[in-house]
């Protein structure tokens, strides 16, 4: 069943419709949401919708489907069908304009509706990718106030890297927190980058959701997932690599590899003059779990996210 | 007029961005004025460049109180500016959600941080801003409700109105409130329009700040005859918004009182031209905001008033 949570007419001749498919094996059963698309330039979750879909219709046909799952595969539609991040016309960021109102502008309006529909679900997962700027290795994030409630859920995700951090008041006004706040459990996905999609990424993640699906009861499935166990962080041990100067930058590594401390992470060149301006340096023994994509970069633009581990050996993981 | 070098930022293939302060008399750190921190905030621009030229005019004419020192950012964000944009210029990011900043943070965070590195210490701060929204406001004064906010002072600007909101979780990395958490007096400067300049409502702006310098005994002048602000708060607005999409077109302009059930405007069918709603005000009052561009959306805000009864 397909439905519109919220429905905003536009200036002309067209409506901006949050629609959402309703899988229900059983309405007395745990109803689990997946969200994804409030940043309209961030499409990994597009490829996690169409491969969840095709799982569930599977399940419910053979009955093996015992509670409900919904997913809204575009919070912003219409930026995600152009290329843009924020609520064009508004400029908005969805994810900076929760809980809403229902008296509000077009995204606090929208918003409202999106978080009244959510609310009182078993479990919501929200997926990101990053922007356009970064790569990530699929993580989930929570702030240290929802860590206790959300942890163990986030560890069946099938997930490479747990991230909690520190509560910070502008991140009151995510769909996550507020949801949090209203007691439903929220886990916030991040994973690939901005503009693209990571079928790798994807199958990864597809295989975690489903695991969580069976262990809370929603599914019945046979299959034993062979679920990875991810690095966790409780933040102190996170390293920020930002760039020291503007210029383009090339990474020397790749992407979820182990490091050690003074490793080449990469070069800001300035390519008029073809000239290297600075070589960038690991500060610590670790694993590379943020990465720059898009080369242009400023004084100040993050290059890297280095996870402080001297477990980890030098090398893939 | 002392001009320093706050900060620059090299990029890959364009000149240096360099920021400037341009800081009048000496003393005691008596006022910073923030000009635009956004690319298409043009008429905030202008009115610091006209503050610029008054203060420089003062000066020469010996005019500016001892031991008082006052400086103007005029624009804060000249990459922007020059492509049409109204956040930065890479990553999009709004300098004006990043205080106080950090050193060491992304760029924004780090221009942020260089800026308010200049002009903390001030007794007041004035930013001149923008909405979020585009739309024309009568021009005010505003300021965050932080617990350090002033209620007295704000009126000394001598606009229509000094209006103090609450504050919303995404405000809490804007100036204004920085600013109050680090013991300035902050105030938020709305004149009129954005991206262009509307001479009435910049004149007025520029007035009302020179007003303020002189009421609060840092340059020589004589009062104006305008009074005090009204005091408002966020119960004593009330918002009109739209109940359809459609073409806009508004029938009565910021700074008009109006009566309960006269028509502020109609929304207009796009394709057939009839009328589909007429908006109507709710109550009496002064029209504090309306909506500016050619089209509206559903639950759009396309009027605000300040209640009169």
């Amino acid at each position: 069943m397909i439905e519109s949570v919220v429905s905003v007419t536009l200036p002309v001749t067209e409506s901006l419709k949050i629609k959402r498919k309703r899988y229900i094996g059983c309405e007395q059963g745990k109803r689990v949401a997946i969200v994804t698309g409030s940043h309209g330039d961030e499409l990994e979750g597009q490829y996690l919708c169409f491969r969840l879909a095709q799982e569930l219709e599977s399940f419910k046909e053979q009955g093996k489907l015992k509670g409900s799952v919904d997913i809204y595969p575009a919070l912003n539609p219409l930026g995600v069908d152009s290329i843009t991040r924020n609520i064009p016309y508004f400029d908005v960021d969805m994810n900076r304009t929760f809980p809403g109102r229902e008296n509000g502008s077009l995204p606090e309006f929208v918003a409202k509706g999106v978080l009244d529909s959510l609310t009182g679900a078993d479990l919501v997962i929200d997926i990101h990718s990053s922007n356009i700027f970064l790569r990530e290795i699929p993580q989930v994030r929570m702030d240290e106030e929802n860590a206790d409630k959300l942890i163990h859920l986030a560890r069946e995700l099938n997930v490479d890297f747990l991230w909690v951090y520190p509560a910070i008041t502008v991140l009151n006004s995510t769909l996550a927190h507020s949801l949090n706040s209203l007691n439903t459990k929220t886990l916030v996905v991040e994973m690939g980058v901005g503009m693209r999609i990571t079928q790798q990424y994807g199958e990864q993640l597809l295989e975690g959701i489903l695991n969580v699906l069976t262990k809370i009861g929603v599914l019945e499935c046979e299959k034993q997932f062979d679920i990875r166990k991810p690095l966790i962080s409780y933040g102190e041990e996170v390293h920020f690599i930002n760039s020291p100067c503007s210029g383009i930058f090339i990474p020397k590594i790749q992407h979820w590899i182990g490091i050690k401390k003074g490793d080449l992470l990469g070069h800001i060149v300035d390519v008029l003059d073809g000239k290297i301006v600075h070589s960038v340096h690991s500060p610590c023994d670790g694993v590379v779990f943020t990465l720059r994509e898009y080369p242009v970069v400023y004084e100040g633009s993050l290059l890297a996210r280095i996870y402080e581990n001297s477990e980890c050996r030098r090398g893939s993981m | 007029m002392k001009k320093e070098l706050i900060f620059e930022l090299s990029s890959a293939h364009r000149e240096k961005q360099e920021v400037f302060g341009y800081t009048f008399g000496t003393g005691s750190k008596a006022l910073a004025i923030v000009g635009s921190m956004r690319g298409t905030e043009l008429q905030q621009l202008y009115i610091a460049s006209q503050l610029v030229k008054f203060l420089t005019q003062m000066e020469r004419e010996g005019k500016l109180v001892e031991g008082v020192q006052i400086t103007i950012i005029p624009v804060v964000n000249s990459y922007s500016m020059n492509i049409g944009k109204r956040y930065f210029t890479l990553d999009n990011t709004d300098i004006n959600r990043m205080f106080p900043g950090y050193l060491e943070g992304e760029t924004t965070q780090r221009i942020a941080g260089k800026l308010f590195d200049f002009v903390k210490g001030y007794q007041v701060g004035i930013s001149l801003t923008s909405f979020y929204m585009t739309g024309e406001f009568t021009p005010h004064v505003r300021t965050l409700q932080t617990g350090y906010e002033d209620r007295e002072l704000g009126k000394k600007f001598g606009l229509s109105y000094y209006y103090i909101r609450e504050t919303h979780p995404q405000e809490t990395a804007t100036l204004n409130y920085n600013w109050q958490i680090w013991g300035t007096k902050a105030f938020s400067l709305y004149a009129g329009g954005t991206d262009t300049i509307d001479n009435v409502s910049a004149q007025i702006a520029i007035d009302s700040v020179i007003q303020f310098m002189v009421n609060m005994g840092w340059i020589e002048g004589e009062l104006s005859e305008s009074g005090e602000s009204s005091l408002i708060f966020d119960d004593d607005l009330q918002v009109v918004m739209s109940e359809r999409a459609g073409i806009f077109y508004k029938t009565r302009e910021i700074s008009t009182y109006v009566k309960s059930g006269e028509i502020l405007g109609e929304i207009i069918d796009p394709i057939c031209g009839e009328s589909l709603t007429k908006i109507l005000a709710p109550s009496d009052g002064e029209i504090f905001y309306t909506h500016s561009e050619a089209l509206i959306f559903e639950n759009k805000i396309a009027f605000i008033l300040v209640k009169r009864s």
